[in-house]
């Protein structure tokens, strides 16, 4: 049993908290990925899992072991690291085969594991080379090769694949989800890139400044983001916030007023919230459509970026409110022009100011 | 700009940019000898004719005293037949002097081999005051041998130096050693010395070899769970192999041509007496220029022969074996 279990698990480096009172729970055979901004303590919390770094304070079990004091090697895991961490001087063979002579497999079974790995990722053919004789991508395969290898219960990756090009990723990123398929283990992954995030995981896990801020699926996190920082770091182009103020509340629902676009009905439970208070609305831009231009609802377009599938609008109005909005490749929308916005209300999202999400009322729950 | 610069400087096959590239090559290869010529002509003189005259003595019979009076005698300095074997090469003090070399070389380039090796892992750990420690070690290096192997002469003394007066204080001898006088004790005391005077030069370049080394493979290794001696030995020692031929044939060098250290301690003593040794006693003391030089030249020949070797052996892991 590969489970991993966090108990408000802590970690200070001297006197800075790095890691606070972390609590979670990965199911056996789950793919989690840790995803926050740069210095969150995503790295430093897989290696508090990993064993490369003494837990300050809390339990961590794996299975039904407290593990706190165990070394990696114990714990079970196989990490990948964000530099592939390959022995220069080893051939690819010898690269897998290190970390498994020592486990008294016999010399038939370490042959066997790593061309059976070497099948699975394709590096039959370079299993002779050297590391600088690889290119990015093929030293990738094989330092996951490395740790696949010996077949840990939890595998770990250290943004796996922040040194490739952009296309080389998307390729990569499809193996690891494939692989994850076959291999049923324990996948923990930390990425920078929503995208990755999104794509990969079974469960997300949104850190910010060493504190878990969310934890979903991706569909969940996209659709229901609990916090203004979650809304605003998970999708892309990033979700767009105006100021608000709260007018009315109901039980059914709440008025808002938003500067340029006027009063707007939306489906939020605001009753706790006193009147006039300020208020942040997030809409995505894919939720957000331009039409004709009327009365005060009035954005300039200052540029247009047309991508293929879609083009994105960027728009500005006379209180300085910046709005992304994504339309149709075909568009006739051109930088210089005038237009509207329309917001559809079961997209909005509604955060307090305290940055927290607005419950939706009943009807609409989720 | 940046592709059309490379296409020149990678010379390649667009009929226009051959042209340019051999021009270009040609400039280059002219620049080159411009920037090496002065340090040529500065070897020559340093070093080619200093070479060339030692050869040319060793096949006269110059005197210190009448250098200028000597006449051609072919090889005779180094072997001729005469009712008997005669010549450097027929000296036995000779051969006794090679051996001690050589001996001398293996000993103390291996011991400080392995010494710096250990220092240098020790350097490379986080402690506190590690840059002091750093410091201090390069002390023994940092002081000229002469000075060092004098105050070493002071401290081997067999009657007042400090060494003696430890041993027997803890017990471990009874009698005050005679370190540089005893033929048996006088080759270990300047191997000593030597080795404390230059382990810190190995130990400095694998140092910097060390922080070469990349940390994520150590954490690789930990986490595969492989123990610290295997890590030493197989990534370790392998990636600072290269460092650590560049410090052996420097100190290798060094230790095949060793002079100072000998004659401070031992003076002309047949028990350490090297090929250095031998020469200069040759030379200055029995004023045998021609003998002298020819020992001299054996000596550089050895020398050179061991150099070639090496670099031949070592050759992969010097070019980065690629
Ligand atoms: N060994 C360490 N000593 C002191 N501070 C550290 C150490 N490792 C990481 N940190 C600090 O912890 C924070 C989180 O680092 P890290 O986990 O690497 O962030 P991330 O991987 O999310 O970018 C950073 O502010 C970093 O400076
Ligand atoms: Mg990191």
């Amino acid at each position: 049993m590969a489970s991993v279990q966090l108990d408000h698990v802590s970690k200070r480096f001297g006197s800075t908290h790095v890691i606070n009172g972390v609590s979670l729970s990965i199911e056996d055979g789950e793919f989690v990925v840790f995803v926050g901004p740069s210095g969150c303590g995503k790295s430093t919390l897989l290696r508090l899992i990993a064993g490369l770094e003494s837990i300050t304070d809390g339990d961590l079990m794996i299975g039904d072991q407290r593990v706190n004091n165990l070394t990696p090697q114990e714990r079970g895991v196989g990490m990948v690291f964000q530099s592939y961490a390959l022995y220069p001087h080893m051939s690819v063979y010898d690269n897998m085969a290190f970390g498994l002579k020592l486990e008294k497999a016999g010399k038939e079974t370490v042959a066997e594991r790593i061309n059976e790995t070497a099948r699975i990722l394709q590096l039959e053919p370079l299993l002779e080379r050297k590391p600088k004789a690889l290119s990015g991508g093929q030293r990738q395969r094989v330092a996951m090769g490395r740790a696949m290898a010996r077949e840990p219960g939890i595998l770990l990756f250290d943004e796996p694949l922040s040194n490739l090009d952009a296309s080389l990723r998307v390729q990569m990123r499809n193996e690891i989800a494939r692989l994850h398929g076959r291999l049923g283990s324990t996948m923990i992954y930390v990425t920078h890139d929503q995208v990755e995030a999104m794509t990969l995981a079974d469960k997300i896990v949104v850190l910010r400044a060493g504190h878990i801020e969310q934890v979903g699926s991706p569909r969940t996190l996209y659709e229901r983001p609990a916090s203004k920082f979650v809304a605003g770091f998970i999708g892309s182009p990033a979700m767009n916030f105006m100021a608000a103020t709260l007018v009315d509340a109901t039980d059914t629902g709440c008025r808002v007023n938003v500067p340029g676009l006027g009063d707007i009905d939306l489906p939020f439970q605001a009753r706790d919230v006193a009147r006039g208070a300020s208020l942040s609305l997030g809409i995505r831009p894919e939720h957000l459509q331009p039409g004709d231009p009327e009365g005060d609802n009035r954005f300039d377009v200052v540029n247009v970026e047309y991508l293929g599938n879609e083009c994105c609008i960027y728009l500005d109005n006379a209180t300085d409110t910046f709005l992304t909005s994504r339309v149709e490749a075909a568009t006739p929308i051109t930088r210089g022009d005038t237009v509207s916005l329309h917001l559809d209300p079961q997209h909005v999202h509604l955060f307090d100011s305290d940055e927290r999400a607005l419950a939706r009322t009943g009807a609409d729950r989720q | 700009m940046a592709s059309h610069d490379t296409a020149v400087a990678g010379n390649t096959s667009r009929p226009s940019g051959r042209e340019r590239g051999t021009r270009v090559r040609r400039r280059r290869v002219r620049a080159a000898w411009i920037f090496l010529t002065p340090m040529l002509i500065g070897l020559l003189l340093v070093a080619g004719w200093p070479l060339m005259r030692t050869f040319w003595f060793s096949m006269t019979d110059a005197s210190l005293s009448q250098m200028g009076g000597a006449s051609f005698i072919g090889l005779e300095n180094y072997l001729v037949y005469d009712d008997g074997w005669y010549g450097v090469l027929a000296d036995s003090l000779w051969w006794n002097s090679v051996w001690n070399t050589l001996y001398f070389t293996v000993v103390s380039v291996g011991c400080e081999t392995v010494l710096g090796i250990i220092v240098a892992l020790v350097l490379n750990a986080n402690f506190r005051g590690r840059t002091l420690v750093r410091a201090a070690m390069l002390i023994p290096w940092a002081i000229p041998t002469i000075v060092s192997a004098k105050m070493w002469a002071w401290m081997l003394n067999d009657q007042f130096g400090i060494i003696n007066h430890i041993l027997i204080s803890l017990g471990l001898i009874d009698m005050p050693l005679a370190w540089t006088a005893n033929a048996d004790l006088s080759m270990w005391a300047v191997i000593i010395v030597d080795v404390w005077k230059a382990t810190p030069f190995v130990a400095l370049l694998v140092l910097a070899a060390l922080q070469m080394l990349p940390s994520d493979c150590y954490e690789a290794a930990r986490v595969d769970g492989i123990h610290p001696v295997r890590v030493f030995f197989k990534v370790t020692l392998p990636l600072i192999t290269p460092a650590l031929l560049v410090a052996v044939i420097f100190r290798a060098l060094d230790a095949l041509r060793v002079f100072d250290v000998i004659y401070v301690l031992t003076s002309n003593a047949s028990s350490t007496m090297t090929m250095s040794v031998y020469a200069r006693q040759q030379l200055v003391e029995f004023q045998d220029v021609g003998y002298g030089s020819a020992a001299s030249t054996l000596l550089f020949l050895i020398i050179a022969l061991i150099t070639v070797a090496y670099l031949y052996l070592g050759r992969r892991q010097l070019g980065g074996d690629s």
